[in-house]
């Protein structure tokens, strides 16, 4: 250390004290980052509470809908954004079974989000981004798709489809 | 093991330097008289730091934008996980900064720290002191609330009012007009931009002139040995930094740092008050009218600030001993004295307002009651029903819990007749008939019904007591025959969300006594209400949201 003047330096303090000393700065610090980072953690990656919008959404008539002929459905719904209440246009793919049943699916590929659209032709449900191939039930064909089509829940009142949450779909196991 | 490490260590020294940097930190030379008086300096430091970590973590979920900045602060208080704890973490911390910021500096005051040949170490640190003052007041306008808007209103007028440069500054700010957007992001990014950096500067040249002055000793030090500052004097400082710690992280999770309505511009009911470090000016203020103001708003604070500054150059004598500098000590009393009696002057002359009562910080889902549900609540805790009963999982075990009346189907009839008389609808409970009127009824079941398991808790546990004891009156009174509260009642009367924004407290309290004298032609009756009937149902009608659906 270069001191120029001509004091004398104190002793170094007594080896258990030294010890006490760095012992209880590492500990306080430890306390201290320990307190602020568990707090910056938990408001960080805890996800906030949500506020449920369970509403039914009314996605139009489907008395007209022919057996087994996708048709692209468009509404709007409102949704949770942060602090925000969105109400946006959004769609989904129904399908009528010939047994009457309808299903309704989200309207973006499970691979990356891109939306796909019927190709009537081949009778599938097709992705242009990477070449994903559904079937008319939402089964994957062909393609990196992970999982099938997401499905709203859906109920049929009075010929129009109400449309509930978007049931996120399970990957089959192969 | 520890021999690899060692090396790994010195490879890094020798190409980066950091671990000579940290031993030629830590093993400074300090006077010998160094010790608990010259911790504030440090806690200073670690309370900036921890201020730029909070306010960096706000910002993660914070829009600054007029509006949005309110609803996102509300997102932070009412939704994020540990957004209350972090958003009392960065008012507290603020509150902190200034008191210890103040400290030091007294206690630099007090040694005479700031004599030759620390001039400068000092007015650094007076700059400090007025760029910690200006965080304080820049952010105190992005919660954009009530408060936030009526207090900058008033600070950018004050500004304006201050000879040849005020008008500048004024404009610098976005102007006198109407509070908005400009001044807005003016404030945002003084706030976040520009003041941070500045002040990250100045502590760095401020701990430069500490260290390349030494830490100030004490007359007599010079014949003592000096000391190592690693670690005894590390120990201390890390001591009264956990402390400062401890006590900013125990007020934030149990003090709530409370929120007003949305900054409403046409709100002239509203009173504006500074926070409390600045209280002393407001109150400075009223003593001081008409020509007189610019002495207290500009003048005098002007003149502390450069008396502050040039410290160091009228106090020119020889350090002495800290016992032996009478006049130092007089001359802070002095200065803590006034400071004290004008904060404790504008701390008593604070009324009591409605406004004050609401904190938005909170859910509000009370707000969305009718008075006739609302009261339902008063009439639950008034028959002690959570004695038997539970809602949302909490209360007594006896009942079924009542956040599930609606998903089990009850409904208004079912639950009267319950009401009169349980045990004939449902055989063999154990609950005992209430002795309540039929409309007191009527409100309880219709309270009931709008409990969900996602409401309920914020229902018991954030609904003011003002509220439900002016819903009560409301009931009691039956004012819902003329009047509308969201969207409830009849139009004969005005409807009455928003009378806060047309009349004032005073103006209600007086019409309940004599409507006809301030509405001529009313054919309102005149109403008794007792002393605190009158408050709560003026509190309440205060708090009704301004517009209703």
């Amino acid at each position: 250390m270069p001191h120029d003047s001509n004091t004398s330096i104190e002793a170094p303090p007594q080896p258990t004290r030294r010890r006490f000393y760095v012992g209880a700065v590492y500990g306080l610090w430890g306390l201290i980052t320990g307190a602020l980072g568990l707090t910056a953690l938990t408001y960080l990656f805890i996800p906030p509470k949500t506020r449920r919008t369970e509403e039914w959404v009314n996605a139009g008539d489907v008395t007209k809908l022919m057996p087994d002929m996708p048709v692209e459905l468009f509404f709007r719904r409102t949704r949770v954004d942060g602090w925000r209440v969105l109400s946006e246009q959004s769609s989904a793919w129904v399908v009528k079974s010939p047994q009457g049943a309808v299903t309704a699916f989200g309207a973006q590929c499970t691979h990356l989000g891109c939306a796909y659209h019927w190709d009537s032709g081949n009778h599938e449900f097709i992705c242009p981004c990477h070449s994903s191939i559904f079937s008319i039930t939402g089964e994957v064909q062909s393609g990196p798709a992970p999982r099938p089509l997401d499905r709203y829940e859906a109920k049929v009142e009075n010929g129009k489809l109400m449309l509930g949450r978007l049931r996120v779909s399970e990957a089959k196991e192969a | 093991m520890n021999k690899r490490l060692a090396a790994i260590q010195q490879w890094i020294d020798h190409r980066t330097g950091v671990a000579t940097a940290v031993h030629k930190f830590l093993y400074e030379e300090i006077p010998a008289s160094s010790g608990w008086h010259q911790v504030l300096g440090s806690v200073a430091a670690f309370l900036f730091l921890t201020q730029v970590l909070t306010g960096i973590l706000l910002a993660f979920n914070y829009a600054p934008l007029p509006g949005d900045s309110y609803n996102s602060l509300r997102y932070i208080l009412t939704e994020v996980t540990g957004g209350r704890l972090m958003r009392g973490l960065h008012h507290w911390g603020a509150s902190a900064m200034i008191i210890v910021v103040v400290l030091h500096m007294v206690q630099v005051a007090l040694w005479g720290a700031y004599k030759k040949p620390r001039e400068t170490t000092w007015i650094v640190g007076v700059f400090l002191l007025l760029i910690t003052l200006a965080f304080g007041l820049t952010g105190y306008l992005l919660p954009w609330d009530n408060r936030a808007y009526w207090g900058t209103t008033v600070t950018i007028q004050i500004m304006n009012s201050a000879p040849l440069l005020g008008p500048y500054m004024a404009r610098l700010l976005g102007g006198t007009g109407a509070i908005g957007v400009v001044n807005f992001v003016r404030f945002y990014g003084l706030h976040v931009l520009l003041l941070p950096p500045l002040t990250m500067l100045l502590i760095g040249v401020h701990i430069y002139l500490v260290r390349k002055h030494g830490v100030a000793p004490s007359p007599g030090d010079e014949l003592l040995p000096r000391r190592m500052f690693y670690p005894r004097q590390v120990f201390i400082d890390t001591v009264a930094i956990f402390i400062a710690f401890a006590i900013l992280f125990v007020m934030a999770i149990a003090v709530r740092v409370p929120l007003g309505q949305l900054a409403d511009p046409t709100d002239i009911s509203f009173t504006p008050r500074p926070e409390w470090y600045f209280l002393f000016l407001f109150q400075l203020l009223k003593l001081m009218p008409g020509p007189l103001e610019i002495v207290g708003s500009v003048i005098l604070p002007g003149l502390a600030v450069l008396a502050l500054i040039l410290l160091p150059f009228y106090d020119r004598g020889q350090v002495v001993k800290v016992t032996r500098r009478t006049l130092a000590f007089g001359v802070v009393l002095l200065a803590a004295i006034g400071w004290g009696g004008l904060t404790a002057a504008a701390v008593a002359g604070t009324p009591n307002e409605a406004q004050e009562l609401v904190d938005y910080s909170g859910p509000t889902d009370w707000m969305q009651l009718a008075p006739e549900e609302l009261a339902g609540l008063g009439y639950y805790r008034q028959e002690n029903c959570n004695s038997c009963h539970s809602v949302a999982g909490r209360g007594g075990t006896l009942g079924p819990d009542l956040a599930y009346t609606t998903t089990n189907h009850r409904n208004a009839a079912w639950m009267i007749e319950h009401f009169k008389n349980p045990s004939a609808v449902r055989p063999g409970t154990s609950m005992p008939p209430i002795a309540l009127s039929s409309g007191q009824m009527n409100s309880l079941s219709a309270f009931l019904l709008k409990l969900t398991p996602d409401n309920a808790r914020n229902l018991f546990d954030d609904t003011p007591d003002f509220a439900v004891q002016g819903a009560m009156v409301f009931e009691k009174y039956v004012c819902v025959n003329c009047h509308k509260v969201n969207g409830n009642g009849t139009s004969v009367g005005p409807p009455l969300n928003g009378v806060g924004r047309r009349r004032t407290r005073d103006w209600v309290r007086e019409h309940f006594i004599d409507p006809k004298k301030l509405s001529p032609g009313s054919i309102m009756p005149a109403y008794k209400f007792t002393p605190a009937e009158l408050e709560s149902l003026t509190t309440y009608l205060f708090a009704l949201p301004s517009d209703s659906n």
